[in-house]
């Protein structure tokens, strides 16, 4: 089946059975290889990608309904081979070992960032707490999201803003 | 070991009706798939026994929150992440809106659906407790038609739901009237994030002087489904919440539930800790009107 999508801002169309793994598509029709497994059930956030904004799981997302779909993956964070902020941060602060989890970990921070500029220890905990990491402890992950949040930090104007007030609409 | 994806058919229809003239054409033949945050894991581990899956996601007639005067109704494909932003839920029902931040990561969130979560229909999930205590409505629909019925007939037994193979659920009604309720709720699991409850537990009351005048208990992971706790509840309203009275409602609950051994806990342990959370629960609403 033919599913077309933009990913990192490029149109891609790709001919592959409607409940592969989003994940696989990106990996093997792609060869976006950044974008990690790691469970392979939604527990571990290696996969993790922006679908249409938010933050997702590409291991739980069938083909099908990324059709259509605006996708960002680790490999559109950075600009001309320059390392996003976010990004140069995780470097400057020691938050990656192994390096399975980071490009989850730089997703879920980018998605948390848009969410809440300024967020709260307890509000990157909570927004990274979909993502394992084994080697670090976690400790210099957190410290790298909140540098990112220092003031002079360049990852204060990421695009797309995404109001973190209460709101009553949705489906939008 | 993992699926093989060659083996299975998914459409996506553009519309609820198409959706529903499928599964009236064909009942029983297709799954439905919302977020796919379930039905997705079972797919990895090479469990997932249908072979033909018809995807909701997309369709916007089941993604919305509206509030009228007497209630709030919830699309069956609204994802946990809108339910966290709801304002009135916020305020209103908030046991629904802390099961939706209960409910596996923010990634999870975004994705998974109120409907997903019902339909899947497992006795440990997050958002059934608050459901049954604030006596939700579900109104079910196919190509035949439409009906509602109450939240708390819709679970039949351990992974069944009272829809008919060619049925969805459409929405979820909540009635306005919890505003100046007392509300606790509270999810025993492994750890904080996205563990799936040992037991969960929610209750709404509200009291007239010292005395109950009304209360409704929700529980997960307390039988083969979801369930609300009549005889705690029968054996509540009307009273003073006394030691005495206390100690008759945990037995009237230790008396409807049957929790059991499995690879997250024991039925002892569920049966004792959801026997001390209701305590603490009853203690706080006693404490609330002093």
């Amino acid at each position: 089946m033919a599913i077309s999508f933009t990913v990192n801002g490029e149109k891609k169309t790709v001919e592959v059975p409607p409940v592969s793994r989003l994940l696989d598509v990106l990996r093997e029709e792609l060869h976006l290889t950044g974008t990690k497994e790691g469970c392979g059930e939604g527990e571990c956030g290696s996969c993790s990608v922006m679908l249409n904004g938010e933050l997702v799981n590409s291991c739980l997302v069938p083909a099908l309904q990324a059709d259509g779909a605006t996708i960002c993956t680790i490999e559109g964070m950075s600009a001309g081979g320059e390392m996003h902020p976010i990004q140069k941060k995780f470097l400057e602060c020691g938050a990656a070992q192994c390096g399975i989890c980071t490009p989850g970990m730089v997703l879920a921070a980018h998605h948390l960032l848009q969410k809440y500029p300024q967020p709260t220890m307890e509000q990157i905990r909570e927004g990274l707490a979909g993502n394992l990491c084994r080697c670090t402890g976690y400790q210099r992950i957190f410290e790298a999201v909140a540098a990112c949040a220092e003031p002079g930090s360049q990852t204060q104007d990421l695009g797309h803003p995404h109001p973190a007030a209460v709101t009553d609409e949705v489906g939008k | 070991m993992r699926s093989n994806v060659t083996e299975y058919e998914m459409i996506a229809p553009r519309t609820l009706e198409a959706a529903l003239q499928t599964m009236a054409a064909q009942p029983g033949e297709y799954l439905p798939v919302a977020g796919g945050t379930e039905v997705m894991v079972m797919l990895g581990v090479g469990k997932l026994a249908a072979k033909k899956l018809i995807s909701l996601g997309g369709l916007k007639e089941l993604r919305f929150i509206t509030a009228s005067e007497g209630s709030v109704t919830i699309g069956a494909g609204t994802t946990f992440t809108d339910i966290r932003k709801s304002k009135v839920i916020a305020e209103e029902f908030p046991l629904l809106a802390m099961a939706a931040s209960w409910t596996g990561s923010i990634a999870n969130q975004n994705r998974g659906t109120l409907g997903g979560n019902l339909v899947n229909a497992s006795p440990a999930a997050d958002s059934p407790p608050a459901l049954l205590a604030y006596d939700a409505q579900v109104e079910i629909v196919s190509a035949r038609g439409v009906r509602t019925i109450p939240y708390c007939e819709f679970h039949k037994g351990y992974k069944k739901t009272a829809l008919a193979a060619d049925e969805l659920l459409r929405c979820i009604t909540l009635p306005r009237r919890f505003a100046g309720y007392f509300q606790r709720s509270r999810k025993v699991g492994t750890r904080n994030a996205q563990a799936i409850s040992k037991i969960a537990l929610a209750l709404a009351a509200k009291m007239d002087g010292d005395r109950v005048a009304e209360i409704a208990i929700g529980g997960a992971s307390l039988r083969e489904m979801p369930i609300r706790c009549y005889a705690a509840e029968s054996a509540l309203r009307g009273q003073k919440l006394d030691a005495a009275a206390i100690t008759s409602a945990r037995k009237a609950l230790e008396g409807e539930i049957a929790p059991i051994d499995d690879i997250r806990s024991t039925g002892k342990y569920r049966a004792h800790v959801v026997g001390n959370i209701l305590e603490e629960f009853l203690r706080e609403l006693a404490a609330s009107e002093e």
